[in-house]
């Protein structure tokens, strides 16, 4: 028991003393899984976390989750891309300061047989119509993601409540659903970045509609209030918006792609 | 299945790279559920002696209510500890959500009626004259409930081995309270989940193979010192 006892204290003192040693300020950022997976952060964060000497620890969830997380406080700043729902967390107080950031478009994707005929569609509301017709498989996110509100604003527009066997709620990840959506030939609504990331070796899925300015998927970024939470590191987060919204972040995201694919676009160089 | 034999060669790949955030993620889970593991035996190793020698009312409801605790999900805990350290929470001021010492919290809760339970079946399966015994020598209650834990202390280590397997392999707690944050709070079970919802499978498995790894090291280390 003695070199049990020993052994343990010796362990615990050296991971103690590993897990304590950050002395830097720490910037809590809580933002959608499409930011983190595509691998932009890995590029965007460094040189920041460089300048001002901090480090951001990400918490990447649904934008829905997300905004919950900003609202009771728990993070600094909110990256995330449903319009809607980052308006009213502005409205009801619990942000300050949003700004745009970035965009990039929703796409539906597919088997390449297309059997539901979504090619042939002219609206995203008609594709999905088409696709409620034919029964085909429909994964969705099902977890109040910005993907998953878009896809419910899409429906509505076809004035369509997709109910039944062939409308699968994941409650998963935009990847887990690409790939549950790859193994069922099924469709489903993706952001072009993480399909963009996916496409070749991980999912044989196309790209069957796109295009259309109602798929537009705006990215912002929120402080949260410090007037509601006086705890938050208000000052650091500003400074974390000034630097994606100002050259040098945006920049990098521009300039970010993967397999030469331009994951992200910014505003003002369309 | 061809990913899985590709997962091996990055497995071997990784460890041998001394890739940064895979060892970040090794130390990170390692260093939790150790202290974890410390905290819930601190707690539950005497919870079960004593439950095991007293006699009280309702010791079989207690008994009961700790062998349903084993069942308790891993995203239950994570609830409500979330709920109990978010900002929003009783222990808000801590701000202590998304970091190691809140998946610590998740981890012990978690792990302290396993080890309860497996002590206490040890204490059941001792001699029960030890404790008489100890007494007529002139031993204190405290003293003889040590020398009791001292007899039986392959049971005790038995019940530390499986509370440690619960918490190192455990993904619900460490990603809700911890948040699976880069370098910081991604642990080896969370860094897989996180793998496997970007498809890269034979990653994520090479990540599980190093996870196994580690908690055989472990476990020989424990066994070792219970040879002695």
């Amino acid at each position: 028991m003695k070199h049990l006892r020993n052994l343990l204290l010796m362990l615990i003192l050296l991971f103690n003393l590993s897990l304590s040693a950050n002395a830097e300020e720490r910037l809590r950022m809580s933002t959608t899984t499409s930011t983190e997976n595509s691998g932009l952060l890995k590029v965007l964060l460094p040189p920041f976390e460089k300048k001002y000497n901090c480090i951001v620890d990400v918490i990447a969830v649904g934008t829905g989750k997300a905004l919950k997380i900003g609202e009771t406080g728990d993070v600094d700043l909110v990256f995330v891309h449903a319009r809607k729902l980052e308006d009213k967390f502005v409205a009801d107080g619990y942000g300050v300061n949003r700004r745009d950031v970035m965009y990039n478009d929703f796409v539906i994707i597919g088997p390449a047989d297309d059997p539901a005929a979504v090619k042939e569609a002219l609206t995203a509301a008609e594709a999905l119509k088409k696709i409620a017709i034919k029964q085909a498989i429909f994964v969705s996110r099902g977890d109040e993601s910005g993907t998953h509100q878009k896809e419910k604003e899409i429906w509505q527009a076809a004035g369509i409540r997709p109910e039944g066997k062939w409308y699968q709620s994941a409650g998963q990840g935009m990847g887990e659903v690409i790939i549950m959506a790859t193994e069922e030939r099924a469709y489903t609504l993706a952001d072009r970045g993480t399909f963009n990331a996916f496409k070749g070796s991980r999912t044989n899925l196309k790209i069957l509609f796109e295009g259309e300015k109602g798929l537009f998927n705006p990215y912002g970024v929120i402080a949260v209030n410090p007037k509601k939470y006086p705890h938050v590191k208000y000052d650091l987060a500003i400074k974390f918006i000034d630097f994606v919204t100002g050259p040098e972040g945006q920049g990098i995201i521009a300039g970010y792609n993967v397999n030469s694919d331009p994951i992200f676009f910014i505003y003002g160089k369309k | 299945m061809g990913f899985v034999r590709e997962s091996f060669g990055t497995a071997v790949g990784l460890i041998l790279s001394l890739d940064w955030e895979v060892f970040s993620a090794v130390r990170t889970s390692v260093g939790v559920a150790l202290w974890s593991i410390v905290y819930s035996s601190v707690l539950g190793i005497p919870a079960g002696v004593l439950i095991g020698i007293r006699e009280f009312p309702l010791k079989r409801t207690v008994i009961t209510l700790l062998n349903t605790l084993m069942a308790l999900p891993t995203v239950v805990v994570g609830l409500l500890v979330y709920g109990l350290i978010s900002r929003q929470g009783p222990l808000g001021a801590w701000g202590i959500l998304f970091t190691p010492k809140a998946i610590i919290i998740g981890q012990t809760v978690l792990a302290v009626p396993i080890i309860a339970n497996y002590t206490l079946s040890a204490v059941r399966g001792a001699d029960n004259r030890i404790i008489s015994t100890a007494l007529t020598l002139g031993a204190s209650r405290l003293q003889s409930a040590f020398q009791l834990t001292r007899e039986i202390r392959f049971g005790v280590m038995a019940a530390v081995i499986a509370g440690f397997g619960r918490v190192i392999s455990e993904v619900g707690v460490a990603m809700m309270l911890g948040g699976n944050i880069r370098g910081y709070t991604r642990t080896m079970t969370t860094a897989i989940a996180l793998e496997t919802s970007k498809g890269e499978f034979a990653f994520g498995l090479a990540l599980g193979i190093i996870l196994m790894i580690v908690a055989l090291i472990i476990n020989l280390l424990l066994n070792h010192l219970q040879q002695r």
